[in-house]
């Protein structure tokens, strides 16, 4: 009897125990300490040299947390229980956070190299003025073909994925928003559309397509086109150039008539607390030197022009990840939507997906 | 006092099933009644039931589930049967069983590996002048890798159904001049029938809210509910209308149990 209350004690103590540790966990980590620095970002993102070097300089300790989707980081700050200093949403995350009031504005005065940014990479509309953020990397969407199966050239429009020899050969990456997206772009609407109507005559194109249509892939898309198994792929240019790394034969396209062009950027959530540490470690990103460092490291296009200038020409004049600037004008940035837009786009998407000829 | 023990046995039990079981499915019949907004609602049912979308795709899941459980049970019956005469049993026993020490996603890369084009596969069948073929992303593979995982838990649970089987009664039948086929069909079936039972309700069951292989195989060129519960928690963060597919599926799993479960005597004249 005894032994039968305990264990049921036990259960509970367990389970108490659990939620406790679990909350001072979250709490203790980085919370020790003036000298930290809690940077939360997406995994294999910075130059890990960088950060050695940042501490090495400035004795400030860095704290590095992963995460692998806006969302999944949007729900724990909001929860509370994270300190971290500084995070990595991308341009529709940041608005989300700024409207859910998540954000410190930047003291301006504090940055030194602001001059460094490009002009067409700052003051976009998910922050005007970038009153609360800085663009750490950009890039595009876009269409990767592979050299065997199609020839140099052939590709330059999104209609060119409806063309029926590439029957069965096109992978999508499984992203409602981008799909649907350069749907509505290759009809000439706006990527941020939310007319139910538009919407839906954007879905019913999808539908032609879906003879095309390999497969709808997360992450695997990569592994998949780095071995050949599909001609065409849809996908952002961060992705295509980690295939490209591992197969010679691939390509990048973005369509000349525009496509979603995204950033990630570095935002002080209303969780921080060592703001000499953030201003620091900004002010360290931004020196040309170092921006150029991390972007040969991460292999994704940077908006600091200045770290630009010190790439290999190579990279400078790389029209795959730094399109003309006529194309980056034309291509949009998505727009937080409500969230019974984003239901929509799903709902359409899902359709698409279920749709067999 | 007697009683009171008896009683106190319940309690680590009954915690746990209350603590881990029924509150997280109360939790699930509560979200469902929320739209994305956040109000109280009954739309999500309504949407559920009037888009054809979801009935199609409610149709689609059980399709697949039931070809990947009959395909399995073919396979598995025989199997087991043998291994119930096979020497050894216990190391071939081992054998079946240790797939499902590894974790699933392994398993599903390296049919990602065997089935591509380049992969085992299609050099085999170049090698024999056939030419390369399109196995990822299709139906195919789809239900032979879902089987191929799904087929422990068939075997099982029918093995065990064949060891308890009295073979006395096996023998009196082919005494009693009994053919072969009526031996299986009269006696061997009926006892070892709560064995497939129970083997389909582990199969069908986990099959009809498939995944990840949905993706990673199928290409998502094969949609089920899991599918859409994925998206509608992960993208959408509509978690009201995934969780309305989710109490669907409860449903549906109780009507499994309810329709294979062991009925009360009844049936039992008519073996």
């Amino acid at each position: 009897m005894k032994r039968l209350i305990s264990m049921a004690a036990i259960i509970l103590a367990a389970v108490l125990g659990l939620a406790f540790w679990s909350h001072s966990l979250a709490k203790a980590q980085g919370a020790t300490g003036d000298n930290t620095l809690n940077l939360a970002n997406w995994g294999d993102y910075i130059d890990p040299a960088l950060i050695k070097k940042f501490e090495k300089q400035t004795g400030y300790h860095v704290n590095l947390e992963t995460f692998d989707s806006n969302e999944a980081m949007y729900t724990k700050i909001q929860q509370g229980g994270t300190s971290y200093d500084l995070t990595v949403p991308s341009e529709y995350m940041v608005e989300k956070m700024r409207n859910a009031k998540m954000l410190v504005p930047l003291d301006k005065s504090k940055l030194k190299d602001l001059s460094n940014f490009g002009a067409l990479y700052m003051n976009r509309s998910f922050d005007p003025g970038n009153k609360y953020s800085l663009p750490y990397f950009w890039g595009t969407l876009g269409i990767i073909y592979n050299d065997k199966f199609v020839k140099p050239g052939e590709i330059q429009h999104w209609n060119d994925l409806w063309k029926s020899k590439y029957r069965d050969n096109i992978m999508l990456i499984d992203s409602a928003r981008d799909i649907m997206g350069f749907s509505l772009r290759s009809m000439g609407k706006s990527m941020n559309t939310t007319d139910p109507n538009t919407l839906a005559l954007a879905k019913a194109k999808l539908d032609q397509m879906s003879p095309n249509v390999k497969a709808v892939v997360a992450d695997e898309i990569k592994m998949y086109m780095a071995a050949d198994e599909s001609a065409l792929a849809v996908d952002w240019s961060g992705e295509a150039a980690d295939m490209m790394a591992n197969n010679s034969h691939l390509h990048y396209v973005v369509p000349s008539e525009g496509s979603n062009l995204w950033f990630d950027n570095l935002v002080i959530p209303k969780t921080a607390k060592h703001f000499k540490a953030i201003y620091a470690f900004l002010n360290f990103l931004t020196n040309a030197k170092n921006a150029a460092q991390n972007a040969d490291y991460v292999g994704y296009s940077t908006p600091n022009v200045a770290a630009l200038k010190l790439l290999p020409k190579a990279v400078r004049n790389d029209k795959q990840f730094y399109p003309d600037e006529d194309v980056i004008k034309k291509s949009e940035v998505y727009s937080d939507l409500a969230p019974k837009t984003v239901g929509l786009y799903n709902d359409l998407y899902l359709e698409f997906k279920m749709y067999r000829k | 006092m007697k009683k009171t023990t008896n009683l106190a046995f319940y309690v680590p039990y009954i915690l746990w099933i209350l603590l881990f079981v029924i509150a997280p499915m109360l939790l699930i019949v509560y979200q469902s009644f929320f739209n994305i907004e956040g109000q109280f609602t009954f739309s999500n049912y309504a949407t559920y039931f009037h888009s054809s979308t979801y009935i199609m795709m409610t149709i689609n899941s059980v399709w697949y589930a039931f070809l990947i459980t009959a395909l399995t049970l073919v396979i598995s019956y025989p199997a087991a049967y043998l291994l119930h005469y096979a020497k050894h049993k216990e190391l071939w026993l081992l054998l079946i069983i240790l797939p499902t020490w590894i974790n699933l996603l392994l398993k599903a890369y390296a049919f990602i590996g065997i089935f591509s084009q380049d992969g085992g596969i299609n050099t085999f069948l170049q090698m024999m002048g056939l030419g390369t073929h399109q196995f990822l992303f299709t139906d195919f593979s789809f239900i032979f890798v879902a089987s191929y995982i799904e087929i422990p838990f068939m075997i099982l649970p029918i093995f065990n159904g064949i060891e308890e089987l009295n073979e006395g009664l096996v023998n009196a039948s082919r005494d009693l001049g009994a053919k072969w086929w009526q031996t299986f069909t009269r006696v061997i079936l009926p006892l070892t029938m709560s064995g497939v039972k129970s083997g389909v309700q582990a199969v069908f069951i986990p099959s009809l809210s498939l995944f990840m292989l949905t993706r990673l195989i199928g290409g998502n060129r094969v949609i089920t509910l899991g599918t859409a519960i994925e998206e509608h928690f992960l993208t959408t963060m509509n978690w009201g209308m995934g969780s309305t597919i989710g109490v669907i599926l409860i449903i549906a799993m109780v009507v499994i149990m309810f329709l294979t479960g062991e009925r009360k005597k009844k049936g039992g004249r008519r073996a």
